[in-house]
């Protein structure tokens, strides 16, 4: 696939977001002008993208979407949910389109096709319900201005065309930014007849000094068309910043065309042969022009010498374009200007470079590591300084790399809007979705994966979550149901919640269907907490019915295993009746961390620094309970040594180290504590799926492989060893609280 | 058993019509085992070996491979046998196993290395029914050498990633089954 077209591609999917999203704002702002204009406006550059790239069933279709779009703007159609429900699908029609020219396939198969043609019919049966218009199928004859109507028509010097002039110099760049100005004329083509074309090369340098990347060349143009002089304008919108476009009108004034030749860099006489050449004007028209020009110009100075007016003033005065026109043009321009300035801030950048750049800081941050261990070592003063001042720096280029991967999941959030209108509407539901900390950065390689456990579970809550609306209003709630996605940075974790206000799980039901599919016993007893967790257990689906949704008994499972293989969790809450909480926990890099390092033996353990709250002496137990009073609080730990089972006597002095993780604290009994250290995350592979506890591997400046500690996943595995032990009582909850003495 | 012998010497006797094939060979518990020279990466003394808690004894740690954390397995533990002794001459010979699409490097002890061997394929015996007190598909022939037999290991079996993770996990098969709270 050549470059432009896999820059389309991804342009094109970037607009047809933009364009769902403003799809989706439509129904609620009908109004909103800039909306609808901002839509249009995706449609039009895919549309012309799509010419430029000469790919033609993407073409004639978003032609079509772009001429309903266009009514719309002009206000001749009614926005209805109808009409956005439809261009919603046509959307979702042009992102397969887009699939399939990605797939490098030539044109959609027989399928697709049907479905593009059927969109089609039914976006020309909203056209032909426009009044006053009936015949109208196709809108490119609504869109037809009604400028050369309404353009002054008395006076003398009108030349007799009722073709468009159009002239334009493509500026040195146009070759390098990857556009063929042949393209454009082809696409020029599309709009009408192409009367008279004539190649201006008057800009050409001596040969030795051409280069051949620029482009010296323009063009004048004699289009006989009956679309308005915006939508030729719009055939030029790729190279609008690097070129030099003038249109001038079917029937304009003599004085327009000598007015035009005088702007152009060209030499005049030159310019007048070639408009006559390409059958704008006469001779005889030139030549009256010109003479006409020096009367009127002279003719001005004696009346008033007033200064030249603006050649937009002049337009508008002579009325050869509507004042809101040139307004709209301006505006336009300016967002294009916008827009331009935000792309420009960005650098698109290959992902796996970026992947690669992460690689080599994790190794300079081992190496760095290591330099400074040697430094210290040697006792010299100068040398220990000096790799300090290095280890800060590297430190600084492993954020800074690491911020390079960060991206907000606002993105990912939004994206659910039209899952939750799709889904409503489908199921007959009235559902609002509400998006808080869609700032909140996360790693890009989480946000890739995070979507689909993400859309399990919205679905979830919409499907079985939120009850259908009569029985919400039997319960006494409003009838619109309300779906939040939240996120928010907690200890080194990035926490994403959904909640709904439906019903909540029924835990009764969630325990009969449990006992059915026997992944419970009878006789077993589960705290409440536990009982609603236990729909994430595989095979567990409590609907009876299936539906096209979610209810296929897959779906928790599944979730809860991607999110384990991001070293995240998954939890639900749920109050009967007030509806349900999931929350996600996942680690906001899968990279580097900042690790306390800590001994036990002979064996180095990383802890994540963001975990660790304070270290305190291990003394003045008051049993040999593995528990502590740490200012009146009950602390449990867990004894390193005893759980890992490492040989040798425990020192006489340890330390606690004790570590917070989703509002727990508990402590982690430790031979040494050794310092803070910057820990490269080095997967410990294939062969340990099943580790828990440890979170990973890590390697230290003197070469060894040290642990790092999934300081949840330890707790939580001791606190369930613990409590098997205690059964069948099941009293104690060793974790969370134990009797203060 | 006996069809997988069975299936086992026909293989061998396809191989037969290849060129001869070099064997590492490498004592282990008195005996002499030989891999394939195409999987064997590199041989390095052994040492500053991390243990990895809450693992199956064959899986001895891991270690610092020029960078990548590289899995160290006790053959003779794997073999059902006890843990291999560390000596002066134990090594750890590095061999890359295919997995899927991938390929992993994995560390096994070995209490020495010996030589390089070139192995006809008619020197290569199918592997006895029983009495190896090794599973049999961990074997992919015997090779005869001066009159001895030199254990050919069918190491992709022997180090099957998929069949060690699955061992790995029934050691914690117990902390998963609860893991509700």
């Amino acid at each position: 696939m050549d470059e432009i077209t896999s820059v389309f591609i991804q342009e094109s999917r970037e607009q047809l977001a933009e364009m769902e999203s403003g799809l989706l704002q439509l129904e609620q702002n009908p109004d909103d002008h800039d909306n609808i204009n901002g839509i249009f406006r995706a449609a039009h550059t895919i549309k012309g993208g799509s010419g430029v790239i000469e790919c033609h069933f993407i073409e004639s279709f978003t032609h079509r979407v772009e001429n309903a779009l266009d009514a719309l703007r002009n206000g001749e159609l009614a926005v209805s949910p109808l009409l956005a429900t439809l261009l919603l699908e046509c959307c979702d029609h042009m992102v397969s389109l887009i699939d399939v020219l990605a797939a490098e396939n030539d044109a959609p198969d027989a399928e697709l096709k049907a479905s593009g043609d059927l969109l089609t019919e039914r976006l020309k049966d909203f056209l032909d319900t426009i009044g006053g218009n009936p015949a109208a199928s196709d809108a490119s004859q609504l869109t037809v201005a009604d400028d050369t109507v309404e353009v002054e028509s008395s006076g003398g010097g009108i030349v007799l065309t009722d073709s468009w002039h159009i002239s334009v110099r493509f500026g040195e760049n146009v070759l390098r930014g990857g556009m063929d100005p042949l393209s454009f004329i082809r696409y020029l083509s599309t709009l009408g007849e192409i009367l008279g074309i004539e190649t201006i090369t008057d800009a050409m340098p001596a040969a030795a000094e051409m280069d051949p990347e620029s482009c010296y060349i323009g063009f004048e143009i004699q289009l006989q068309t009956r679309s308005s002089k915006a939508d030729i304008e719009r055939v030029f919108d790729f190279v609008r910043e690097d070129c030099d476009l003038r249109i001038l009108p079917p029937n304009s004034k003599l004085s327009e065309y000598i007015k035009h030749i005088q702007e152009l860099p060209e030499d005049t006489m030159r310019l007048g042969e070639i408009l006559v050449r390409c059958g704008a004007l006469t001779q005889a028209e030139v030549d009256q022009g010109l003479s006409d020009q020096k009367d009127s110009a002279e003719k001005i100075e004696l009346d008033n010498a007033a200064p030249q007016p603006q050649l937009g003033e002049i337009l508008v005065e002579n009325k050869v374009v509507h004042k809101e026109i040139v307004d709209a043009a301006i505006s336009k321009q300016a967002q294009v200007n916008d827009k331009k300035a935000k792309d420009a801030r960005l650098v698109r950048v290959q992902a796996d470079k970026l992947d690669q750049l992460i690689d080599l800081v994790g190794e300079l941050v081992i190496a760095g590591a290591s330099a400074n261990l040697l430094a210290q070592n040697s006792k010299q003063g100068d040398l220990v300084e000096a790799t300090s001042v290095l280890s800060r720096l590297v430190e600084n280029i492993r954020d800074s790399a690491l911020q390079l991967r960060m991206v907000q999941i606002g993105d990912t959030f939004t994206r659910f809007n039209r899952v939750v209108r799709d889904v409503s509407k489908e199921l007959g539901k009235e559902i609002e979705l509400v998006i808080s900390g869609a700032e909140t950065e996360l790693d890009k390689t989480v946000v890739e994966k995070i979507g689909d456990p993400l859309m399990h579970l919205v679905r979830n809550s919409l499907d079985h979550g939120i009850e259908p609306t009569a029985v919400r209003l039997e319960r006494g709630k409003p009838a619109c149901g309300r779906v939040s996605l939240n996120a928010y940075h907690d200890s080194g974790s990035i926490v994403i919640e959904i909640s709904d206000d439906g019903g909540g799980l029924n835990k009764e039901r969630i325990t009969a269907k449990a006992l059915e599919r026997g992944i419970i016993q009878p006789g077993e007893t589960l705290s409440d907490a536990e009982v609603v967790n236990l729909i994430f257990e595989p095979g567990f689906s409590t609907v009876e019915k299936v539906s096209n949704l979610s209810g296929r008994g897959v779906g928790m499972d599944v979730v809860r295993r991607n999110i384990q293989s991001l070293r995240g969790a998954v939890d639900v809450a749920s109050v009967e009746g007030e509806g349900a909480t999931f929350t996600i926990r996942l680690p906001l890099t899968l990279a580097i961390i900042d690790g306390f390092l800590v001994g036990v033996g002979k064996a180095a353990y990383v802890i994540p620094l963001d975990t660790v709250v304070e270290c305190i002496e291990l003394k003045n137990l008051p049993s040999d309970r593995n528990f502590m009073n740490l200012r009146g609080e009950a602390l449990p730990f867990i004894r390193l040594r005893e759980l890992f089972e490492i040989p040798g006597e425990c020192p006489p002095r340890e330390s606690i180290v004790v570590v917070q993780f989703a509002g727990h604290r508990a402590g982690i009994v430790v031979d040494q504590l050794m310092g803070e250290f910057q820990t490269v995350i080095k997967p410990l592979g294939v062969m340990f799926p099943h580790l828990r506890g440890i979170g990973g591997s890590t390697i230290l400046g003197s070469g060894e492989v040290a642990l790092i500690l999934d300081v949840a996943a330890l707790v939580h595995t001791v606190s369930q060893a613990e409590e098997r032990k205690m059964l069948p009582g099941r009293n104690h909850q060793p974790t969370t609280a134990l009797p203060n003495n | 058993m006996g069809q997988l012998v069975q299936a086992k010497g026909s293989a061998v006797v396809a191989k037969t019509d290849e060129a001869p094939a070099q064997y590492l060979t490498f004592s282990l518990g008195g005996e002499m085992f030989g891999v394939g020279i195409l999987n064997v990466k590199e041989i390095i003394e052994y040492g500053n070996l991390t243990e990895i808690p809450m693992m199956p004894a064959f899986i001895r740690g891991v270690i610092n491979l020029r960078g990548s954390v590289v899995p160290v397995i006790d053959l003779s533990a794997r073999f059902g046998g006890k843990s291999t002794e560390v000596g002066r001459r134990t090594c750890i010979v590095i061999v890359e196993v295919p997995d899927e699409d991938t390929r992993h490097d994995i560390g096994i002890i070995v209490d020495a290395v010996s030589e390089v061997l070139e192995i006809p394929g008619s020197e290569i015996e199918p592997p006895p029914s029983f009495g190896a007190k090794i599973r049999a598909d961990f074997i992919f022939g015997m090779g005869k050498v001066a009159g001895k037999f030199v254990i050919l290991l069918e190491i992709n079996k022997v180090l099957s990633v998929e069949e060690i993770a699955m061992l790995t996990g029934a050691e914690n098969a117990a902390a998963e089954a609860g893991s509700q709270t």
